[in-house]
């Protein structure tokens, strides 16, 4: 074991490394390539075995990820926002290949306007693929989970491949000390793949990724994929406890923090709740308790850590980094079809819009948002979802507006 | 074509190895070419096919290949090929695999996949110098949702979406060399109706290593609008009146295979397909016929 200062880039590919993928079909795109450019100096200089072979598109490599897990080697790829929606075809077809592999997605928001700083409507968009997805929020955490989710993904009871999400700039650009496991305690933990019959042979011929005529077997296979995935959850918590025996450091499905005895709770997924921890600390110094709730994982979602974790609160504020239009937070909807109904949820569920395209999340919005949830509950009535933007924010983009007005103004003759 | 196995007909493979009861249409001139070069390709091979007509073969739990099947999307069976393939590269470098579990890579397209959707990733598998046999089934149009016109729908015919007087405006886009421009290992034109023509090429392209295309044309009673039983006929005049050039491009050269003399003009082939039928009911017309007879004459006399 050695620790080194990596930025989550560099830990993802110390992740495949350690994980030993054979094949890494790959595509550049920002803020993702450090991962390739690493993965692909070590394929160069042979401390890696296998190959990576870059592709034309997102939508081709993830095909040839596909293809290859289905034929039965460890596969390893990453990409990032654009890149997900243009390869989103194939993100569902392979997971209904049932084609165990991991593939780390950068967080990024999504064009229009085109960003190249993160939030979380790439990674949701790939929710309901079939696609495991866990969430990190440290540097170690993203190497670790890379290792883990090869096990939760090649498990017979599984077969699905999984997501590993770190956000882009704030994680992967952060260097943080890491510790880089021991590649043979790796090896312990993360035996070599065995895809069993699930690969193509001479001598057994296989049909794959084949077409079906009527809703009957449609529906049986869908059945089929979301079934493993709802198992996967158990499979998950068996992972995670080998993990922490092989390694010492537990990763849960879900990190509560400062839960137990908390009126309040923030429900969070990604880097942001760093800052969040934080912001929990000073409130609980201020006499206000206050906890996190972060999920590592949302598919499977973790519905029974959930509910334990929130049961009795007095409110939850779910902070959202993505927006689907017309609704709101995703992550919020999850949460209150995760609650609705039960005797013990919080009767306040609280929904705030953040941290888009990059847009930080301060200190003072987490107090104010601790505070609203807490008027809420003396209140008894939930306020409609709020959209963080600050004053200052406001005052700023008018000041681009008038800008914009003026240069306009100037190219129009006979102004 | 002095080392050929298949100098004769009686030489063709007499066992056949693709399984019937497939649901291709009657006539399908896609499927008659597939069988043959089945039966020379032999099973020991994954399929990885492209969105289209073919994809209705495997249908859960049958399919009719002996051997492995992959189905990928419309844009990228290329793509589907460069996974498998280096998937079992990787096995075989590091002694995972015995060699005799090695499969030949075989993508099946329609030609909606291989002019259209699919060009990038299969431009992109050339210029990577993959190691697989390329295997389109052309038969001019989207025929699986119905025969809408394609990136290989040739000049003046019907489609669904070319209906109007003078049918599709476009010019059916010239696969064969852009392929060729890509320097790749083989290239090759056939057609199910010339049998021993197409044995030889698959049997030439199954010899050599990385990028190789076989253009098949097929005949396609449904979309092209004739009696199945005539697809032979319709093949056959496709390759006598010089529509469908059969020929090979390999170590840089294009070497036409078969050359029709003397060739029969291009209305005997037009003629037996509705899709045609406007060039001369209710009226002949001749304005067009002498430009696509003036087309084919260009080709030929170009060589």
């Amino acid at each position: 074991m050695t620790r080194e200062l990596l930025t989550g880039n560099g830990a993802a590919a110390w992740g495949a490394r350690l994980a030993h993928a054979d094949y890494v079909p790959a595509f550049p795109i920002t803020p993702q390539t450090e991962i390739i450019e690493t993965l692909a100096g070590w394929f160069d200089s042979g401390e890696m075995p296998g190959r990576l072979v870059t592709l034309e598109s997102e939508h081709s490599m993830i095909t040839a990820a596909g293809a290859a897990a289905a034929t039965g080697v460890r596969v390893f790829t990453a990409t990032s926002s654009q890149g997900l929606l243009y390869g989103m075809e194939m993100i569902y077809a392979v997971a209904g290949w049932r084609a165990p592999f991991v593939m780390v997605n950068v967080s990024r928001g999504l064009a229009t306007p085109i960003t190249l700083e993160s939030d979380h409507s790439d990674v949701l968009a790939a929710r309901d693929s079939g696609f495991l997805q866990i969430h990190c929020a440290t540097c170690q955490e993203v190497l670790d989970s890379i290792l883990m989710a090869y096990r939760l993904a090649e498990d017979t009871r599984t077969r699905l491949p999984v997501i590993v999400n770190l956000d882009g700039f704030y994680l992967s650009f952060t260097r943080e000390p890491v510790e880089i496991p021991d590649p043979d305690s790796v090896r312990e933990f993360l035996p070599p793949h065995d895809p069993q019959n699930a690969r193509f042979r001479a001598s057994a011929p296989a049909s794959q990724g084949v077409a079906v005529l009527g809703g009957s077997p449609y529906s049986y296979f869908r059945y089929e994929a979301h079934l493993a995935a709802l198992r996967s959850i158990d499979v998950y918590g068996e992972v995670a406890a080998e993990f922490e025996a092989a390694f010492g450091r537990r990763h849960d499905a879900i990190d509560a923090y400062r839960c137990d005895d908390a009126e309040i709770v923030f429900v969070m997924i990604g880097s942001f709740a760093t800052k969040a921890k934080a912001a929990v600390d000073q409130l609980r110094d201020a006499g206000f308790a206050v906890g996190l709730v972060r999920l590592r994982l949302v598919r499977p979602f973790p519905v029974e850590d959930l509910r334990r974790v929130v049961a009795g609160k007095r409110g939850i504020a779910v902070i959202d980094q993505n927006l689907s239009m017309g609704k709101g937070g995703v992550l919020h909807a999850e949460v209150a079809s995760t609650l609705y109904g039960r005797p013990d949820a919080p009767p306040i569920l609280m929904s705030f819009i953040g941290g888009l395209g990059g847009r930080d999340i301060s200190p003072e919005e987490l107090y104010e948002i601790a505070a609203e949830t807490r008027k809420a509950a003396e209140d008894g009535r939930t306020p409609p979802p709020r959209l963080l933007y600050t004053r200052d924010e406001l005052r700023e983009i008018r000041k681009l507006q008038v800008i914009a007005e003026v240069e306009r103004n100037e190219l129009e003759p006979g102004q | 074509m002095n080392d050929t196995a298949f100098k004769r007909m009686k030489d063709l493979p007499s066992t056949h190895l693709l399984g019937t009861g497939t649901p291709m249409c009657a006539g399908c001139g896609g499927l008659s070419a597939l069988h043959e070069i089945y039966d020379v390709l032999g099973p020991k091979t994954v399929f990885v096919n492209a969105a289209g007509c073919m994809t209705l073969l495997s249908v859960y739990p049958f399919t009719p290949f002996r051997g492995s099947w992959l189905y990928t999307s419309m844009a990228s069976a290329p793509a589907g090929a460069q996974g498998v393939r280096d998937a079992l590269d990787i096995l075989l470098e590091q002694g995972r695999m015995p060699p005799e579990e090695d499969l030949d890579v075989v993508t099946l397209t329609g030609d909606g996949a291989a002019y259209g959707m699919g060009l990038s990733s299969t431009s992109s598998a050339i210029e990577r110098g993959l190691d697989f046999l390329y295997i389109c089934y052309d038969n001019e149009g989207y025929g699986n949702t119905g025969h809408q016109a394609s990136g290989a729908t040739p000049h003046a015919a019907k489609t669904t979406t070319s209906q109007g007087p003078g049918g599709f405006r476009g010019y059916k886009k010239d696969l064969f060399s852009i392929w060729a421009a890509h320097e790749p290992a083989y290239v090759a034109t056939v057609i199910g109706s010339e049998p021993l023509d197409l044995a030889r090429k698959i049997e030439k392209a199954k010899s050599l290593k990385g990028p190789r295309l076989i253009l098949a044309l097929a005949p396609c009673p449904t979309g092209w609008e004739y009696e199945p039983a005539d697809s032979i006929d319709i093949g056959r005049l496709a390759v006598k009146t010089g529509v469908w050039p059969l020929k090979e491009y390999v170590d840089g050269q294009v070497v036409h295979t078969v050359v029709p003399s003397p060739r029969l003009p291009v209305e005997a082939y037009f003629e037996k397909q509705g899709r045609f039928a406007h060039l001369f009911d209710p009226d002949r017309d001749d304005e067009l016929l002498a430009d696509l007879q003036a087309r084919v004459d260009r080709y030929w006399a170009a060589l």
